[in-house]
């Protein structure tokens, strides 16, 4: 066969060349979406002029006029500035992931364990739960709880007593006592301070016996016992500097204690439960995944089955559970935003809700909100790469 | 003791297989096996039992037997119960079905609707189905089926033009999930293939979009689209909203699909891309007949898993103030006839949702296991 000819046409040559290829498709790629970019500034430039507004920060730190009814961290007032409410909002945020993450794992964990039970009944409760949670939207999770909490439960005159006449709740929230703390109270600090670190020393140190004699101290009960004993000392010593301020039925609501707010007990809840499902169900493989030969060389080697567990299993399905339980953490995250629709005052409620209305600069605050969340997922997914690149398995 | 006597004397090795004990096989086995085989077992079956007794009769109370079906207003829902609130007011869901199946869609018009659910059962069906004569033919329906039902539900070129505002409920719901499932796929595999590509510049581009539309929560894009999208368009455009969500919508998915595909892409053993450069395919011709098809199957459960999610975010068109099938129960709950049956609606919505999403779900479970071709 006759091999075809090359053209003398010097740009198809240049295209059919691969590595000048890739460099004139790169270059058209960049081209377009810098055009792109520049038609859009462009656009933005001219539209923003149309309507008289101009692109700028200074809005920050003008008075925000509107009320944030959950503050617990920050002074605020509707004199204080959008920056301070951004703030505010921010930190609900944080707040709200915080609690949700915790609340999520230890449901998850439950339900995962459930549903992994040799009891066909416990595991079959835990599957239609996790089934019917998980299909189900997450908005619809959050309006309907909040729906539940506001209309069932009673008003504040009438509220459940849940526990030792402490507890209430009410359709105003769930009061619960506050701590008081006085004089000695950071000493108390300190001691509990230094406690964790003497933990944590006896850990790596109960660690290194372990690898070098097989000698294994009962960690978590000596843990705990430090815990528990020295800032107890301290808090007696000092002439017990803590008190509890209980909630107390005054008129038409509650004084005193501290309230957790119908739309946070709601969105806790919703998010919790319905990112639960989704964890029970890495857990669950997460274990499955432990191949049964490493129980049953386990057994061979003599080890008791909880020490199978502790040892063996649990080890091995954390270095696969983690990863996506971390992505579980950013979704939630990511979904606490939908906090808007019950009025729960999240950074997207604040700033990327009233403060765009009222000051109508959609551009700023948004573009503020997605750096946010952007800054907040980098974080979580560099903790988690430097995680895994921790725990990874080395092959050999 | 005393009976063997009376039993025949066998052979050693002749004696008849008896039948298993009782206590091992039967019901009586799977109950000793799977509900009673520790103490521990015996106290998680009886706090089970517990829970379901108090859960389960008032529910079905609730949910059922105390439930009524047809009135005109709750108070004569609750006039008709043995106690006010008592039970379910299902009236409620039944007289404003059709408001939540088809929003304010003109009533003359509706059998457009109709069409459009029917096409779109047969396509997808008719996309599915493996073993469906003529399967080439009903792929390229199932392709054009976006476009045939925008242009049933919007009308023109011979149809009477229905506004978009028109658009509501059930029919909303599944036409923000529908394009955003339909037009995510072919955009996502592009991004997740640009990703891979060893040209820097288009990789950067790709990371960059992907990794920024996962990093922010959906709603912030769709306040996006609803606040300041007109502003990147030429002075003067203006752009429906919905199309402005859809396009959202679109992007947001695709982003989740690029990070699925591109898992599949590196599942696939280097041997694959080996050899089809080894056989002299260009880079398309490789993707298209050897790289794509076994990629694309492994991802499968990850890209109905992205649907899925999908499909449940549309719900969030409501903070927006788009009127899907949530956003419009909502708006009727108002209704002074119905005031505060937030519980009906809620369940009907939450049984909407996980018939669509279940079936997704156990579907995608069984195309796994019948395209499963490893050992």
């Amino acid at each position: 066969m006759q091999p075809t000819p090359s053209t003398s046409n010097p740009l198809l040559r240049l295209w059919r060349n691969q590595e000048s290829r890739g460099v004139i498709i790169q270059i058209i790629t960049m081209a377009v979406v810098f055009a792109l970019l520049a038609a859009i500034a462009r656009n933005v430039v001219i539209n923003l002029e149309a309507v008289g507004k101009e692109f700028s920060f200074g809005f920050l730190l003008w008075p925000a006029a509107y009320d944030i009814g959950f503050s617990p961290f920050l002074e605020y007032t509707n004199k204080s500035t959008h920056l301070r409410a951004g703030v505010v909002g921010l930190l609900n945020t944080l707040l709200i992931a915080f609690w949700g993450c915790i609340l999520a794992t230890l449901v998850g964990f439950i339900l995962g364990i459930m549903r992994l039970s040799s009891n066909w009944l416990v595991s079959k409760i835990s599957y239609v739960y996790v089934e019917f949670m998980r299909n189900v939207p997450i908005l619809i999770h959050i309006l309907a709880i909040y729906a539940l909490v506001v209309t069932l439960l009673p008003p504040a005159k009438k509220a459940l007593n849940v526990g030792a006449d402490a507890f209430f709740l009410s359709n105003r929230g769930f009061y619960v006592p506050s701590p008081v703390f006085e004089g000695g109270a950071t000493i108390v600090g300190v001691v509990l301070l230094i406690s964790i670190a003497l933990v944590y020393f006896f850990k790596r140190w109960a660690r290194r016996v372990q690898d070098d004699t097989g000698k294994i101290y009962p960690v978590l009960w000596i843990s705990l016992g430090i815990l528990v004993a020295l800032p107890g000392l301290a808090f007696i010593a000092t002439g017990m500097p803590i008190s509890w301020d209980v909630p107390v039925l005054k008129g038409f609501n509650f004084k005193g204690g501290m309230a957790i707010k119908p739309e946070f007990l709601a969105l806790w809840l919703a998010l919790s439960l319905y990112t639960a499902c989704f964890i029970a169900e890495i857990v669950r493989a997460g274990i499955l995944a432990v191949s049964h030969g490493q129980t049953e060389a386990a057994f061979a080697l003599g080890l008791r089955p909880n020490r199978t567990l502790q040892l063996i299993i649990i080890p091995q399905a954390l270095r696969i559970i983690i990863p996506p339980l971390c992505s579980q953490y950013l979704n939630l995250t990511k979904n606490s935003s939908l906090a808007i629709a019950i009025g729960y005052m999240d950074i997207t409620a604040t700033l990327g809700g009233i403060s765009l209305m009222q000051t109508g600069k959609e551009m700023e605050t948004m573009l503020i909100v997605m750096g946010v969340y952007l800054v907040i997922s980098l974080l979580i997914s560099s903790f988690m790469n430097w995680f895994n690149h921790r725990i990874k398995l080395t092959e050999r | 003791m005393s009976d063997t006597s009376t039993n025949p004397r066998y052979a050693p090795g002749t004696h008849p297989d008896l039948p298993p004990p009782v206590r091992t096989t039967g019901i009586v086995g799977w109950i000793r096996a799977n509900l009673l085989s520790s103490p521990l077992n015996v106290a998680l079956t009886l706090l089970s039992i517990w829970f379901l007794w108090t859960i389960l009769p008032p529910s079905i109370h609730w949910l059922f037997t105390g439930a009524i079906w047809t009135a005109v207003d709750r108070k004569e829902c609750w006039a008709l119960m043995d106690a006010p609130r008592d039970a379910a007011c299902w009236a409620f869901i039944r007289g404003s079905f059709e408001l939540f199946v088809y929003g304010w869609y003109p009533e003359p018009e509706r059998w457009r609707v109709n069409l459009t659910f029917i096409l779109f059962i047969a396509a997808i069906v008719g996309g599915l189905r493996e073993n469906i004569p003529g399967k080439k033919y009903w792929l390229i329906f199932a392709a054009a089926y976006p476009f045939i039902a925008a242009w049933l539900l919007l009308g023109g070129f011979g149809l009477e033009p229905v506004g978009t505002n028109k658009l509501g409920g059930i029919l909303l719901t599944l036409v923000v999930a529908v394009t955003g499932i339909a037009f995510s796929l072919p955009l996502g595999i592009a991004l997740a293939l640009g990703r891979r590509s060893n040209l820097p510049a288009l990789r950067g581009v790709c990371v960059i979009f992907i990794e920024f539309i996962r990093g922010v929560p959906l709603i912030t894009l769709l306040f996006v689209a609803s606040t300041m999208l007109t502003y990147f368009l030429p002075p003067g455009s203006t752009f429906d909203l919905l199309m402005r969500v859809l396009i959202m919508v679109t992007l947001f998915a695709s982003a989740y699909i690029a990070e699925v595909v591109r898992g599949g892409l590196q599942g696939l053993s280097s041997g694959q891309y080996e050899a089809a450069d080894s056989l002299g395919l260009s880079y398309w011709k490789a993707h298209r007949l050897v790289i794509l098809p076994q990629a694309l199957k492994i991802s499968i459960p990850g890209i109905v898993n992205t649907f899925i999610g999908s499909f449940k975010d549309s719900t969030l068109v409501l903070i927006i103030g788009m009127m899907d099938i949530l956003g419009l129960g909502r708006a009727r709950l108002n209704d002074p006839e119905w005031l505060g049956l937030a519980p009906e609606l809620y369940i009907f919505i939450s049984l909407f949702f996980f018939i669509s999403c279940f079936s997704m779900s156990r579907y995608s479970l069984s195309l796994e296991k019948k395209l499963h071709t490893g050992h």
